[in-house]
């Protein structure tokens, strides 16, 4: 109980002086390896397009969808120093919880929206247009 | 009766020490949270315009319209904002003002640059009848990347908010938090440009 206990306040300790300040930035080395792997993760996707190196439009367009969310995983790791132990691991549970949100917004506008245009466009016919009141 | 004393003693500071930690170091977590709010509105914006961004009103299409060369240009002017903010955190880290207020500075500018290159692009746009009223693609191109833009411009004024607040009071732990802030606000704006890119410009152009 007393070592846990003094455990504790040691942990507090370096909570009030440099916690925040240690935990926030990392090294030279972290920040290096992030910039360098993000431009490369950059160049790939602009390459693929501009250069049309792919020829199905549906490759590319995969392949550029899974570079930006390799790309957005470094930045998390190398630029915003997200790991499960910040602030208690509540840091992952709030990024975790607004994926799952921003999954949801995305794909079921998209999915709602396309059934919408799928169900409804056909029928629009010229001569339904003039007889709707 | 003397061991009871004792355990007593033990006791007490254990009470104490469990009451106080939660208190002190609340805004980064608080921040964050902002920033998870603020993911929220872009992935609706982002919602928005993955319906919309195939509606072109028979009006100019992201092929005519964007000009990759000058977007893969901005792109690395805010990579290169996120890795000099980076040095600036960690030149704030060894408490080395000077060296702190200068990246600061350099990541200014090449926010600015994007904040100008995103300007002259919107201008070009609306100068070729291709403004957000044109088109629902165009209403919702203008709406995402504006407000990305926006934040931009808002990140910058409040660098150089602390740039003047690092100048006058130096390096405390006050202003150190308000950079830690700063920090994760603009490598998020940088998160949520490669969205940007890779869903509006790149896949636009592809069709």
């Amino acid at each position: 109980m007393t070592s846990h206990a003094t455990e504790h306040s040691t942990g507090h300790d370096g909570h009030d002086h440099g916690h925040t300040e240690t935990e926030g930035h990392g090294s030279f080395k972290e920040y290096l390896t992030g910039f360098i792997l993000s431009v490369i993760l950059t160049a790939i996707p602009f390459w693929l397009v501009m250069g049309d190196v792919i020829s199905s439009p549906t490759g590319t367009a995969l392949a550029v969808m899974l570079l930006a969310v390799v790309q957005i995983v470094v930045h998390m790791i190398y630029f915003l120093h997200m790991n499960s132990k910040s602030e208690g691991g509540w840091t992952m549970l709030a990024l975790i919880f607004t994926i799952v949100i921003v999954a949801i917004a995305i794909s079921g506008s998209l999915w709602v929206m396309y059934h919408l245009n799928t169900n409804m466009m056909p029928a629009m016919t010229e001569g339904m247009m003039k007889t709707m009141p | 009766m003397a061991t009871q004393t004792a355990v007593h003693e033990t006791q007490t500071p254990v009470f104490l020490a469990k009451e106080e930690p939660h208190a002190p170091s609340s805004t980064m977590l608080g921040f964050w949270i902002y920033l998870m709010s603020d993911c929220l509105i872009f992935a609706v914006l982002f919602a928005t315009h993955g319906v919309l961004g195939r509606n072109y009103a028979a009006g100019p299409g992201p092929k005519e319209l964007f000009d990759l060369p000058l977007v893969a240009i901005n792109t690395s002017m805010l990579l290169f904002s996120s890795i000099t903010y980076g040095f600036a955190m960690l030149a704030m880290a060894k408490d080395k003002k000077q060296a702190t207020l200068v990246w600061l500075g350099i990541t200014g500018l090449f926010g600015a640059a994007f904040v100008g290159l995103e300007l002259f692009e919107f201008s070009h746009m609306i100068m070729e009848g291709a403004g957000p009223q044109r088109s629902a693609f165009l209403s919702s191109f203008f709406t995402l990347v504006g407000t990305h833009g926006t934040h931009v411009t808002v990140g910058i004024i409040w660098l150089i908010t602390l740039m003047v607040q690092v100048g006058k009071y130096g390096l405390g732990a006050a202003n150190k938090r308000r950079l830690m802030c700063l920090s994760l606000f603009w490598h998020f704006l940088d998160v949520i440009w490669i969205g940007v890119f890779s869903f509006v410009y790149l896949m636009g152009v592809l069709g």
